[in-house]
């Protein structure tokens, strides 16, 4: 039987004010009025679809060990590097690259649940497989969708031992319907009319796509306990379910109040939502719309009780810090001209080949164990750090990433170049051992305080847009 | 243990540049400004010098690398010059190499000259962005003013002293040395500043706000070194020598093993330990006349009078308020205006510190001029508290 067997999930901790982005843009775009409710995710400037998919796949391996996974399927429409496996990264960053096989999916809305599918048929024979999803989507100034889109990530665990929610069927069809696209040169989505899109699209490829999925599974429309549709607009996922033959009440919330919507994320974030609260039995139905329609049905199990408490969506929807400040928004995405300074020219060239002899001290966080006096050090090196000891090659890779760490010193710079002035850093000490100073991220004044409990969370450290943007990925330590 | 430095180097002459944001000059001009004080006062031929040790510490922005910007500006007589760099402790670094050719009997004549001009990059603050290729992936995003901004925060929490005093403490510290600076001609800043004007001062990187940051300046000096015999041969009187001259540099135990609180400097303190033993100092609260130290922020004086074993650990601060330190307190620090005033053209800086202790032994301070002054120490450090090199030298009258 093969199906999920865990679940996890990223929201940046920003959460962007509608009605300040209204504020600021009404002069131009009055009609924006109706969208200014509520709030959208927003991510910090130093993070992207990986660095979301990191967080997401992390959390959804709370429960199991990054190294049994054979296969990472990464869904984006926004994956950082065109060419340059974006999956084969947060690999790295999981410590896995043996007898692992990464594949980026992209392409569509629809990539997450295509990756899904991808990731349940492989993962048939036993090979437990990773699904991340994650979406950082650029709009225009003064648009609907920069009201509308919001920034996470869902992570998913494909495998046939302890099931959650084993899968009942699935159906694909695939058509170039092109309700929206983004060419190659393009940052931000070019849509057609709204309501050819919903009459033309939606309501003429949809409801038979979901009907020929009930077929599939030998259901009908009232065995479904949640339909997860995820739609720009509102109104579509309870008129395709209506359409379906499935009841109104099952349609889940779009979480557009308080998040926004994820792009090829989405389907899969809104399906950890669900899994969150779902009971043995319940059948869950997930549709994504996107140059055609994958449907797929799933059964929760008992195991769903029993799953490792993590944090999941609802964890991560809670820790929530309000931005009003448009502009910021605007900076972070690259979307204002802002006087950075000279000390923002610094050339931020990688020696690529530095970066491949130690990716598993920079994208893994792994430091060393020495086996003579058991000290616990960062960077791993050949020479113990311990003044008692100084053995010579005498440590083993240890793993710090998942480990609690506090504050021993910190400040808050005004004179580097940050996006976010100032710059809060720090000497961080690990209570195995071990210490470095490190770059804080999502921090506060409040929040940063000698002896302060920090977890350490994979980030874009820098971004070399001199070379086309290669992005610099480390760890950073944020505030429990 | 080795028989040391003590007494077989002598300065012979020395120089220094004005500090301060020299639009006027660039390297070699500053070169050339304390070298011609330094030959003069010397009092030899050029053609006399046998080995140059020249230092400087972001030469990517000035004068580039290897002993060549030296010998070219200076037109010496081909005669060997090694460019040191050890961070901040570079001049002192420039010192110790031709001590060590004196001492050796390799050269009877040696010079020390170092230089920074720093005032060439269109941004103020120091030019960052250097490390190799490994420490830009993961080292912080951090400032000289960032990293020591850190030993204050850990000195607050291991000594239980409160933000209020560390504040009034370092905000001594800053206006004492401006204090000193008002009456030195060649500081980079000379004006006394109200202790309001500090305290309230725009925040660089917290605690530390301007005042707590020494200047960013261009300059140059040098010194030329050779036996005592020689000096005396040459007939000098009131003759300067070295007593010690000692450097200790972290190994990694402070950046990489959770022994160290942050709240000191492991190096200075044996570093300068080993210096007391050097010049036979048994109780230097007492013997020591003066002190230059690194006063790159406040706070790094503050904390380095302690791992001078000056002031007791955890203590310092009260020394710093009791006036302790002040031109008129027991033991003057920084009586030339220090790093914060006569300004920090880093491979300048540890010559520019034994300047003011040669001026001062031999009574040519000026209107700073300490009454009878025998014993000067100079504390020239390199990097931040993690991971630093902590120069010391000792010098004082050749009786």
């Amino acid at each position: 039987m093969v199906g999920i067997v865990a679940y996890g999930a990223y929201v940046p901790r920003l959460r962007l004010n509608r009605q300040a982005v209204y504020d600021a843009n009404k002069w131009f775009a009055a009609g924006l009025r109706g969208l200014a409710k509520g709030e959208r995710s927003m991510a910090n400037w130093d993070e992207d679809s990986i660095t979301m998919a990191v967080e997401a796949s992390r959390d959804c391996l709370t429960s199991h060990k990054a190294e049994d996974v054979r296969n990472i399927y990464f869904a984006s429409t926004t994956h950082p590097f065109k060419d340059r496996q974006n999956a084969g990264v947060i690999g790295t960053a999981l410590n896995v690259e043996q007898n692992l096989s990464a594949t980026d999916i992209g392409g569509s809305l629809k990539a997450g649940t295509s990756a899904l599918i991808a990731g349940l048929n492989a993962s048939k024979d036993g090979a437990p497989s990773l699904v991340a999803a994650a979406d950082k989507r650029m709009a225009r100034v003064a648009s609907a969708n920069e009201l509308n889109y919001g920034d996470g990530a869902a992570a998913l665990l494909c495998g046939t031992e302890n099931v959650i929610a084993k899968l009942v069927g699935h159906h694909s069809v695939s058509m170039d319907f092109v309700d929206h696209f983004r060419g190659e040169d393009a940052e931000f989505d070019y849509g057609w009319e709204e309501r050819w899109i919903r009459d033309e699209g939606y309501s003429k490829i949809v409801p038979p796509a979901i009907k020929a999925a009930l077929v599939a599974c030998k259901l009908t429309g009232g065995d479904i306990t949640h339909f997860i549709m995820p739609s720009l607009m509102p109104a579509v996922p309870k008129l395709m379910a209506k359409m379906a033959g499935i009841g109104e009440s099952t349609v889940r919330d779009l979480m557009g109040a308080s998040l926004g919507d994820t792009g090829a994320a989405h389907a899969l974030v809104m399906l950890v939502d669900a899994l969150e609260s779902a009971k043995a039995g319940d059948k869950i139905m997930v549709v994504a719309f996107g140059q055609g329609v994958d449907t797929l049905v799933f059964e929760v199990t008992a195991e769903n009780d029993k799953l490792p408490k993590r944090k999941g969506l609802s964890g991560w929807m809670a820790r929530r810090k309000e931005e009003k400040n448009y502009m910021k928004f605007l900076a972070f995405n690259d979307m204002l001209p802002i006087d950075k300074g000279m000390r923002a020219e610094f050339d931020k060239k990688t020696a690529l080949s530095v970066l491949w002899r130690k990716r598993d001290m920079i994208y893994g966080l792994v430091g060393g164990k020495c086996r003579v006096c058991g000290t616990v050090q960062f960077p791993r090196s050949q020479v113990c750090v311990n003044p008692n000891c100084h053995a010579m090659d005498s440590q083993d890779p240890y793993g710090m990433a998942g480990l609690e760490c506090s504050v021993m010193s910190f400040t808050a710079d005004s004179l580097t170049y940050s996006p976010d002035p100032p710059a809060y850093y720090g000497m961080i000490t690990f209570p195995e051992g071990g210490r470095f100073m490190a770059d804080f991220t999502d921090s506060d004044k409040d929040q940063v305080k000698v002896g302060a409990k920090m977890r350490m969370t994979f980030r874009i450290r820098d971004n070399d847009q001199m070379r086309g943007g290669f992005k610099r990925y480390f760890w950073k330590a944020t505030p429990v | 243990m080795a028989r040391g430095i003590k007494d077989k180097v002598a300065i012979l002459g020395m120089g220094c540049s004005k500090f301060g944001e020299r639009w006027d000059s660039g390297a070699e001009e500053l070169m050339l400004e304390a070298y011609k004080e330094c030959l003069k006062d010397a009092g030899i031929d050029q053609n006399q010098l046998q080995a140059a040790w020249f230092s400087t510490a972001i030469d990517e922005v000035h004068v580039g690398k290897s002993g060549i910007p030296l010998s070219m500006t200076l037109r010496l007589p081909n005669i060997p010059v090694t460019h040191v760099e050890n961070m901040c402790a570079s001049g002192t670094e420039a010192f110790r190499g031709a001590c060590y050719a004196v001492a050796s009997g390799a050269a009877d004549f040696a010079l020390a000259l170092g230089v920074e001009k720093l005032k060439d990059t269109g941004y103020g603050g120091l030019p960052g962005g250097r490390g190799g290729p490994l420490q830009a992936l993961w080292n912080a995003n951090g400032t000289a003013p960032g990293n020591f901004a850190q030993l204050a925060t850990a000195y607050m929490t291991a000594h239980g002293v409160s933000g209020e005093d560390l504040k009034k403490a370092i905000g001594h510290v800053s206006w004492k040395s401006h204090q000193n600076g008002a009456k030195n001609a060649k500081a980079h800043l000379q004006k006394a500043v109200e202790m309001d004007t500090i305290l309230n001062a725009p925040m660089i990187a917290s605690p530390l706000g301007l005042f707590d940051c020494c200047g960013v300046s261009d300059g140059a000096a040098a010194a030329i070194v050779t036996t005592p015999e020689i000096a005396k041969a040459l007939g000098k009187h009131d003759i300067v020598s070295v007593k010690a001259l000692q450097l200790s540099v972290s190994n990694g135990s402070e950046s990489g093993h959770n022994s160290w609180d942050g709240s000191y400097f492991h190096t200075t303190r044996i570093a300068s330990k080993k210096a007391y033993e050097e010049a036979g100092i048994k109780n230097p609260r007492d013997e020591v006349s003066m002190f230059e130290v690194h006063d790159c922020f406040s706070v790094t004086e503050l904390v380095t009078m302690e791992d001078l074993h000056i002031s007791e650990t955890g203590k310092g601060w009260k020394d710093v308020l009791d006036g302790f330190y002040d031109a008129d307190g027991k033991i003057p620090c920084q009586i030339d205006g220090g790093l914060k005033c006569f300004g920090h053209p880093i491979g300048a800086s540890g010559l520019r510190m034994l300047y003011e202790m040669y001026l001062q032994i031999q009574g040519k301070a000026g209107p700073r001029q300490l009454k009878d002054p025998r014993i000067g120490m100079t504390h020239n450090l390199g990097g931040a508290p993690r991971e630093n090199i902590a120069s010391v030298a000792i010098v004082g009258r050749y009786e």
